[in-house]
């Protein structure tokens, strides 16, 4: 069983859920399966369409960073950790345009 | 008699203002959401639950729910998506929310999209119709992005509705969202050379009159306007009397249909703060034929401020109460139709959305 720890802004949102949590899984995308099979709604919060983790959301095995397909070993450690890159206000900075747009999002309300 | 709640949208969390029945005293709860921003806040009429529009940049996009007046709150984004197909678009997050009259939930999105519940947000379905108009591909973002960020369901007929997106337009559907069609006809788009275009009018909000379905008010990036036959055709009002075209906010009167608000701005080019750095509210009881300047307690030098599209409200009471926020995190009420006004609360975040909610 891999050990998955999440943060603590995460758990906010989910009444109940654990900080340390054991599960199984090959992978990360798996792990957070499981992990939404006992907390409904989580992976929405980790996994954006693509899918692919969020932008601003990073994931470590044992230490070295990963993504939705790093293999997971029985006894791996995995911390789910919130980027310094998400503070911003708002979201100017998020990867992905709209696929009809070939412009940038915006960084204000205005408009 | 009844409490007036003021629920406020902010980049750092919703936050409740308590009423007296007279509005002069507000106690301030929050900030609320577990601190995400939020857009958008409206009360579902047939259970009075409070739902927020919002998307945190690290954990995505999400309507926030709550039962009991905004003490406890759940949230979903169960279906809201445009799926995984090439390569996947995420939302990312809710900008707008509306309630047609079957009780179905609208949610407008970045990027542009509209999806609708049928139990209360907690569930979402995608409105195809829209995202795959024939125009889509010429859809271009305003300063603020690709935004839906208003949505006016028929107050009877839940097969029309009416979103604004930004810079797109108003766009109408008479079929249950099944097909839209674009309803800028008479609205300028500056920023474009040549002839009037079908899309791409920078709406930034519009409203519809009490008890007239098909006469509707907007406030453009280029002007107020007016249409009598549910967006058809619109009419400029922007040389009646107000002294900026350009502004955010409109709201309108809940039993006058002659009467609504807006909040004009300096040009993009010159700053978007009320004009002469004089603040005031405009209001019109004749259909947007002549404005008159409510700023009796508002600031009048030196006030450079700036009033976002959702951030101006109105309640139901008689006479009506209108509140606004401002970018600088002031939070201005008046309780007499706009004529007098009160500072509220000078030191929230930058305020994104104001809602104003009558409670028996």
């Amino acid at each position: 069983m891999a050990t998955v720890l999440l943060p603590r802004s995460l758990l906010a949102l989910f009444p109940g859920a654990e900080r340390r949590n054991e599960l199984a899984g090959d992978d990360v995308d798996s792990l957070i399966t499981a992990l939404d099979a006992t907390t409904p709604g989580i992976r929405d919060r980790l996994v954006e369409e693509g899918p692919r983790l969020r932008r601003h959301i990073n994931v470590f095995v044992d230490g070295q960073p990963a993504d939705l397909s790093t293999p997971v070993g029985p006894t791996a450690t995995v911390h789910v950790i919130p980027a310094v890159s998400g503070g911003e206000q708002r979201p100017a900075a998020w990867r992905t345009l709209a696929p009809w747009t070939g412009s940038p999002r915006g960084g204000s309300e205005e408009s | 008699m009844p409490d007036v709640q003021l629920l406020v949208g902010t980049p750092k969390g919703a936050f409740i203002l308590d009423g007296d029945p007279q509005r002069r005293d507000w106690s301030l709860r929050g900030p609320l959401c577990e601190g995400w921003p939020i857009h958008d806040l409206i009360v579902e009429p047939a259970s009075g639950a409070i739902l927020a529009a919002g998307g945190s940049p690290w954990y995505g996009p999400a309507v926030w729910r709550s039962e009991d007046g905004g003490t406890t709150w759940s949230h979903s984004s169960e279906g809201l998506s445009y799926g995984d197909g090439d390569g996947g678009t995420p939302i990312a997050t809710v900008w707008s929310l509306a309630t047609g009259p079957d009780g179905t939930v609208y949610a407008g999105v970045e990027p542009a999209g509209l999806f609708r519940s049928a139990d209360g947000g907690r569930t979402w379905s995608h409105v195809e119709g829209l995202t795959n108009h024939p125009t889509r591909s010429s859809w271009q973002p305003g300063a603020g992005g690709l935004i839906l960020h208003t949505i006016v369901p028929h107050p009877t007929d839940p097969r029309r509705v009416w979103v604004g997106i930004s810079a797109v337009g108003v766009f109408e559907t008479r079929d249950g969202g099944a097909t839209w069609e674009p309803r800028n006809r008479g609205v300028r788009a500056d920023f474009v050379p040549g002839p009037e275009p079908e899309t791409g009018q920078c709406v930034h909000k519009f409203a519809m009159a009490a008890d007239e379905p098909e006469t509707l008010y907007q406030q453009n990036h280029c002007g107020q306007y007016r249409s009598t036959d549910g967006g058809l055709q619109w009419t400029d009002l922007s040389r009646n009397g107000v002294p900026s075209q350009f502004g955010f906010p409109l709201v309108t009167h809940p039993r006058d249909p002659s009467t609504f608000w807006v909040i004009p701005l300096t040009q993009p080019e010159d700053g978007r703060f009320m004009p002469d750095a004089s603040a005031a509210v405009w209001r019109t009881t004749d259909r947007g034929e002549t404005f008159t300047r409510g700023d009796t307690g508002l600031p009048q030098e030196d006030a450079y401020l700036s009033v976002l599209r959702e951030a101006m409200a109105r309640d139901t009471l008689d006479p009506v109460g209108i509140t606004f926020g401002t970018k600088t995190g002031q939070l201005w009420h008046s309780s007499d139709e706009g004529e007098s006004w009160r500072l509220v609360t000078g030191n929230l975040p930058e305020i994104w959305a104001v809602e104003a909610v009558v409670r028996d």
